[in-house]
């Protein structure tokens, strides 16, 4: 089975995305899961159903959503094998932009929006920078210029990636995205022992563990503070 | 090509000189290089201790290796002859399996061919295979030709290097920029040696194709529609390096649709469009008819069809001169 990890800022267009790819994933025969991760709600889950697709869904309530992610990706990797899945895609909302998911050998896609503006690319870190291929998606309602304004600077920050651009709506250009997902070779058993590819944001202090008072007293443990002097 | 070794410990000031393009990248990565010409990459980067790197969500390794890549790429990029000359659309199957109607399709630079048929009867398909410049391993199993040849798949994957570019009826500005600024960052991006030159051609060559025109001042989000259509058509005719120009409509409304697609023809591109229009369908030298996803005829612009466009256009003028003097407030009188 090959275990793709799809993510994106919120409404970037991630399960429109997948679910064009998968009708043409389908279409060669293959046998397509998806586990949607996210943090407070997703109905998500129910257009993957209506589109026969199997799907799973976690929610990481009040944990980081990444680190949610990674404690559970074996365990959905197993259950896409007991499946008989060729095709394991776990979709999952970048909700911070230092968002880090990828995993070492496990093809990363970000999916990103046009409407975005063009100094979003700048600001997403590792979610943008390490992904093997980077999906634009809303071409349809801005202007050529500023779709190639985008693009360009989507790869100025990764420039290792292929960028695609895919019309969520209609599914233009999502039958070129399915012919790059799937590829034995790079079919896994296990993910135990793979490596993210860039550290996920930390944090480990009192309000981590459900403090809810402010002052500096009840602050412990990794804490960082604003630095509003003025920068020499 | 150039390796990661090749870079890592050059001076920044010396890769600069090398490769001007790649202030922009350093820039949009957030690495402090300015001032910093005597000290090499590597310096830089081990002066980023584990925490810093951390902070910056900063790999060093992995950025040297795209530094390099990047450089490869642009230069690819400037020094390519991307030149496209014909565009060949070999037939495959409708959507029941049926061959396409047609043998070979060969489209000429400056040439025009419209795209007609129902909506979702495979438009965005054709689009598609030709973007992607499909070898039979598409849904349609076409196959495209460029120049008469088999192309190479950097088609598929530059980002610089793209075949088609699209204008839209739905497209809209979102930059919140004016209309001189926005010029700027397209070319910007597309590395264009005199902007300046370029700028004041393609606020002339909009302002050509506009009702009404505007100042390089303007915000484009404050553009009419008519207005902001005639800087997209502009801008893609002299900015966009894609070679072929995908028009999906061009609403018949403060824009002289004519003169646009002269435009685009004077800078030698491909334009395929799609339409319901009478007039822009009988414009073309050939039009395409779709069904049921698959080509069912190319057909030649007859002799008589231009004389029936001759006196559609009439009608069209007439209709717009009527339009423009409601708007000026006036009585219209037959005659």
């Amino acid at each position: 089975m090959n275990l793709i990890t799809v993510s994106g800022p919120p409404s970037s267009g991630k399960t429109s995305v997948i679910l064009k790819t998968i009708e043409a994933l389908t279409r060669r025969d293959l046998k397509v899961g998806v586990v949607k991760f996210d943090c407070l709600y997703t109905d998500d889950d129910v257009l993957y159903e209506k589109a026969g697709i199997p799907v799973k869904k976690g929610l990481s309530g009040a944990m980081c959503p990444d680190h949610y992610f990674i404690s559970n990706v074996e365990e959905v990797t197993q259950w896409g094998k007991k499946e008989g899945f060729d095709l394991l895609i776990s979709e999952s909302a970048g909700l911070c932009n230092r968002c880090s998911p990828y995993i070492k050998e496990i093809k990363a896609v970000c999916v990103i929006d046009n409407l975005s503006g063009v100094n979003t690319p700048k600001k997403i870190g590792p979610m943008l920078k390490s992904a093997d291929i980077v999906v634009i998606t809303k071409g349809d309602i801005v202007s050529q210029a500023e779709r190639e304004v985008f693009a360009s600077r989507v790869n100025l920050v990764n420039p290792s990636a292929v960028i695609m651009n895919i019309n969520g709506l209609t599914g233009q250009g999502s039958f070129e995205l399915s012919t790059l997902l799937h590829d034995e070779k790079n079919a896994v058993d296990t993910i135990v022992g793979k490596e993210l590819r860039f550290t996920m944001p930390s944090a480990l202090c009192s309000y981590c563990l459900g403090e809810t008072r402010i002052g500096e007293s009840y602050q412990m443990g990794n804490v960082r503070k604003i630095n509003l002097e003025n920068r020499q | 090509m150039i390796g990661r070794n090749q870079i890592a410990d050059r001076h920044i000031g010396s890769l600069l000189e090398d490769y001007p393009f790649l202030s922009s990248f350093f820039k949009e990565n957030g690495l402090d290089y300015q001032g910093r010409d005597d000290s090499t990459l590597n310096q830089i980067f081990e002066e980023y201790d584990e925490e810093e790197q951390e902070e910056r969500a900063m790999d060093p390794e992995l950025l040297m290796k795209q530094t390099a890549e990047f450089i490869n790429q642009m230069l690819a990029f400037l020094n390519e002859d991307n030149e496209v000359h014909s565009l060949t659309i070999l037939p495959g199957t409708d959507k029941s399996g049926e061959k396409e109607g047609f043998d070979s399709l060969v489209i000429r630079k400056s040439e025009v061919i419209s795209i007609v048929g129902p909506t979702g009867s495979g438009k965005s398909r054709l689009l598609g295979d030709i973007e992607w410049v499909a070898q039979a391993d598409t849904p349609t199993a076409r196959n495209i030709l460029i120049n008469g040849d088999v192309p190479d798949s950097t088609w598929r994957f530059s980002t610089s290097k793209k075949l088609v570019a699209q204008l839209s009826q739905n497209m809209n500005f979102v930059m919140d920029l004016n209309v001189r600024e926005f010029i700027e960052l397209h070319a910007e991006s597309r590395l264009v040696e005199n902007p300046g030159e370029v700028i004041e051609r393609i606020i002339i060559e909009a302002n050509k194709l506009a009702g009404e025109s505007f100042s390089e001042e303007t915000p484009i989000t404050s553009l009419s529609g008519g207005q902001s259509r005639a800087l997209m058509i502009a801008d893609t005719a002299i900015l966009s390096r894609s070679p072929i120009i995908l028009i999906d409509e061009i609403e018949n409304a403060g824009i002289d649709r004519k003169r646009a697609l002269d435009l685009l023809l004077s800078e030698e591109k491909i334009v395929l469009m799609a339409t319901h229009d009478p007039i822009l369908a009988l414009m073309a030298h050939r039009r395409i008819v779709i069904k049921n996803g698959g080509i069912t005829k190319v057909i030649e612009t007859t002799e008589e069809e231009r004389t029936i466009l001759s006196t559609l256009e009439e009608l069209d003028r007439t209709v717009l001169a009527y339009r423009t003097r409601l708007r000026a407030g006036e009585i219209l009188i037959k005659g």
